[in-house]
């Protein structure tokens, strides 16, 4: 059971940095657009992704909800240790949620529309940026349990510039899945082409940004270059993300929309895969080369068999029913 | 501030804030199917405009609730690893159900949000019903976790190692019942009497009577029929607890010494240092029958804890009053509305209206005073008679600084709440005076 409950947790970490991240992506990219498109591109936004817009950010309870029913252990240390990042990525969580509501559904439209705004685009910049930092520190092997003062114990664990980098990989990332999602839900040519553009220039960011966070790790002595492109199958996997991106841009010059989806989806799952196969099981690498491991630190049996079968039932209720929903709010592609 | 108490109450500031958007996100769902159940069938302009109304509200408290609930999932993690470290496996399992829960009320709702004018107009009604049930089964499972920590089962726990764990026992422990029939009870009147307590108010103003009074029936119907029963279900929470929790019995009704023909005391000032109270109502026997169902039997007092494993008896004792207080409250209001139904005229009574809307914020607040009792009553205990609240803490220091942090935002987003679910009723009478509503989104 234990590899069932690995692979939901995977998969709900997947699923949330596609889906929850596209969504923050699409506040990132309304942060950059010029004023006077902004307005166009929140309906387009709004339209894209009002109906699913709960279920995108279910993904990560599922996740956390894993974790510390199936590796307590693991869930206790990350929030010991990562306490501030953690606390940083849910205030912004916080006000990006109910920013969105508010925007929406406060009865009168007025300056407080101003405030709204304002904060539901700046947190969507600083949570998957933190989001990334977390991410990052529990490979980066800084994080010291037997520490003994203050910074080292909860703030160099993740203030460093691997993890840094790794955030703002996060960010650019979540832009380029957004954009290209919103090109499909683009109104006129004007509109594809304004998204088209945001894709590229967000593509671009997004592989200096991966660049600079090899370069961080050479300088960090962190072995990403050997988990990467050391292990056949994380190799085949990035040749696979490579090859997709030219896929992707061949699509959306032919004018189609699902595909270019589909792709980017697939470079994102291609690169969770190659860095989370490498060093599976362990999921958090500790200072020192001591590191914790999923298999080794799973909750008893019962419990993990418990996990395991709500797990699979749940998602024989949940995922009929969120194709349904997807599919019901899909605008385009029946024209 | 020192850590311990910072991170206890930024636990409770949290908890105290979600539990009132999740009883509304579990319960209003409830009015708006019944709502728009009411209008496919009468095909009353007005019951429309009400449930859409009603659904911005639900649109409004779910989001805030899955936020707020959101960080309450890492919070454990962030304030108590401990706890979490050795709780997780055993009581996790209401949790993850509970994931599948609000997975389904999520899809339920995007479906009922944007499915006006979609879909078959039934779908469209059981998508709304849906809501409501998974909100209302996830309410379940969450209160069955905190039962498990008032009543401890499915593992054996000797010299601090915790083996033979059953996540299916612990789910099903012996205060799981009583506290999740009271709990599901207390959304309901709560929030039923909340939601019944504005409209009587914009009756009282007279602004859209008509709609407000529509209104007002649903929600006053499923509030009064829950108070009715809650003190019933409360006996019968205390009759358990007096078992199971003794100290925490004790320290509701502050009866220091253990005694036979135990006295019910109402009201009073309990003085935790000479083991006296001041001021107080005492009825003979009463205590004992309450707790046991015979007036004779002895109850156990808090002499027989040591001090260190007394709960704090002073806050215990006054958040207990003031639930059963208002219980007893609502209890009396309910009978005047069903009494009314046969006097048909007092509806229209401005005392009538005016008593209701007098109640609008009391179930909430003997909401937040129950679960005081609950979780403050059961300390010093995390899980009962197995971990301190104290050894689960985390070893972070400068919790305080999180604390006022998290203070602000829950402080700011309530102002943001209230101020905008005013301005959604003052709307009313522009979006929904005229008799064709134009606004169609
Ligand atoms: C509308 C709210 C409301 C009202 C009117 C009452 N209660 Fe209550 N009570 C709650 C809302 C609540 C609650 C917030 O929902 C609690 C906290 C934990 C729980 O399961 O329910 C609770 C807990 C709670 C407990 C502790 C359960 C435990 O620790 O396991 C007892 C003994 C009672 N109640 C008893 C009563 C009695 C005798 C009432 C008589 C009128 C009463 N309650 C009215
Ligand atoms: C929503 C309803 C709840 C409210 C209003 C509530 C309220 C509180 C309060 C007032 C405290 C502080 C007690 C003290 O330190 O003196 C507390 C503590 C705590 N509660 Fe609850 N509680 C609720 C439900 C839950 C649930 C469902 C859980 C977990 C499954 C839970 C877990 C905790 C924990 C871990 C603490 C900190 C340790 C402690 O002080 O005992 N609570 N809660
Ligand atoms: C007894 C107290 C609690 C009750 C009755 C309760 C009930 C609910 C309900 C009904 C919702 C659905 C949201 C809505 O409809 O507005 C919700 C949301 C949530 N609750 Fe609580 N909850 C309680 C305490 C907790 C605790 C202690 C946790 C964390 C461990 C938690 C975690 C969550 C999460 C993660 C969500 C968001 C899920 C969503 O998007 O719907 N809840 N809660």
């Amino acid at each position: 059971m234990a590899y069932v409950v690995i692979a939901y947790l995977w998969l709900s970490i997947l699923l949330y940095l596609i889906l929850g991240g596209a969504d923050f992506g699409a506040g990132i990219i309304e942060l950059l657009t010029s004023a006077k498109n902004r307005i166009r591109t929140r309906k387009t936004l709004y339209h894209a992704i009002g109906p699913i817009w709960e279920a995108n950010h279910m993904w990560l309870i599922i996740a956390i909800v894993i974790l510390f029913v199936g590796f307590p252990v693991i869930y206790s240390e990350m929030s010991t240790y990562l306490h501030i990042p953690l606390v940083i990525m849910l205030v912004g969580i916080i006000a990006r949620g109910t920013a969105f509501v508010f925007r929406h559904y406060d009865a009168i439209k007025d300056d407080m529309q101003w405030l709204y705004n304002r904060i539901f685009l700046l947190s969507s910049f600083v949570t998957p940026f933190f989001l990334g930092i977390i991410a990052a520190s529990t490979i980066s092997g800084r994080i010291q349990p037997d520490a003994s003062d203050f910074q080292t114990a909860y703030v160099f664990s993740w203030f460093n510039l691997f993890s840094i980098s790794v955030g703002l990989f996060t960010v650019s990332i979540c832009g380029f899945l957004a954009s290209v999602f919103l090109i499909g839900e683009a109104d006129d040519e004007a509109d594809r082409k304004r998204f088209v553009n945001k894709a590229i220039r967000m593509n671009i960011a997004a592989i200096v940004c991966g660049i600079i966070v090899f370069i961080v790790a050479e300088i960090d002595k962190i072995p990403l270059r050997h988990w990467v492109f050391g292990e056949p199958l994380g190799l085949i996997a990035v040749q696979a993300a490579t090859v997709s991106l030219a896929v992707l841009w061949y699509f959306i010059y032919r004018g189609k929309n699902m595909l270019p989806r589909i792709m980017a989806g697939f470079q994102v799952t291609m690169i969770l895969f190659a860095v989370s196969y490498a060093h599976f099981p362990d999921f958090i690498r500790l200072h020192g080369g001591r590191s914790l491991s999923l298999l080794e630190l799973q909750a008893p049996p019962k419990t993990m068999e418990a996990l395991g079968w709500a797990l699979i039932i749940g998602s024989v209720f949940i995922l009929p029913a969120l194709f349904y929903l997807y599919y019901s709010f899909q605008r385009h592609e029946e024209r | 501030m020192d850590d311990f108490l910072a991170a206890r109450s930024q636990m409770a500031l949290s908890l105290g804030f979600h539990i009132i958007y999740a009883c509304i996100g579990m319960v209003m769902p409830f009015f708006m199917a019944v709502s728009h159940y009411k209008w496919i069938k009468s095909k009353d302009d007005r019951y429309r405009q009400l449930t859409k109304a009603w659904s911005k509200g639900v649109a409004i408290f779910f989001a805030t609730g899955a936020v707020s609930g959101t960080m309450l999932s890492f919070e454990l993690g962030l304030l108590w690893p401990e706890f979490m470290k050795h709780a997780g496996p055993i009581f996790g399992m209401p949790f993850s159900l509970e994931g599948t829960a609000f997975f389904i009320e999520a899809i339920a709702l995007g479906f009922y949000l944007y499915g006006w004018n979609r879909f078959n107009p039934w779908f469209h009604w059981f998508t709304g019903v849906v809501v409501g049930v998974s909100g209302l089964a996830s309410g379940i499972l969450v209160v069955s976790a905190n039962a498990w920590m008032n009543s401890p089962a499915g593992f054996d726990f000797d010299n601090g190692t915790y083996s033979n764990i059953d996540p299916i026992a612990a789910m099903f422990n012996d205060a799981w019942l009583f506290q999740s029939i009271h709990m599901t009870l207390a959304a309901i009147a709560a929030t039923g009497f909340a939601v019944a307590g504005v409209h009587a108010f914009m009756i009282l103003k007279k602004k859209n009577v008509d709609f407000h009074t529509r209104a007002f029936k649903i929600a006053a119907s499923f509030g009064t029929i829950a108070a009715l029963l809650q003190p019933i279900s409360g006996d019968l929470s205390a009759k358990d607890i007096a078992v199971r929790q003794p100290a925490k019995l004790a320290a509701m009704e502050a009866h220091f010494h253990t005694s036979e023909k135990a006295p019910l005391i109402i009201g009073g000032i309990p003085n935790e240092e000479t083991e006296t109270i001041d001021y107080a109502i005492e009825l003979p026997g009463m205590l004992s029958f309450l707790a046991h169902g015979d007036f004779d039997q002895e109850v156990t007092g808090l002499d027989k804890f040591a001090k260190e494993d007394r709960p704090p008896v002073l806050v215990t004792h006054f958040a207990f009053q003031i639930m059963v207080g208002i219980g007893m409250f609502m209890m009396l209001l309910a009978v005047i509305f069903f009494l009314s139904y046969w006097k048909k005229q007092w509806l229209d009574r401005r005392w009538f209206v005016k008593l209701f809307a007098l109640a609008t914020p009391l179930g909430f607040i003997a909401v937040e005073a129950g679960w005081t009792v609950t979780e403050v009553g059961r300390q010093p205990w995390i899980i009962h008679n197995v971990m301190r609240t104290a050894d689960a803490v985390t070893p972070m220091p400068g919790i305080a600084y999180s604390f006022y942090i998290f203070t602000a935002i829950y402080l700011s987003l309530t102002v943001v709440v209230i101020f905008l679910l005013n301005r959604q009723i003052k709307m009313v009478p522009l979006l929904y005076d005229q008799p064709e509503d134009k606004s169609n989104h």
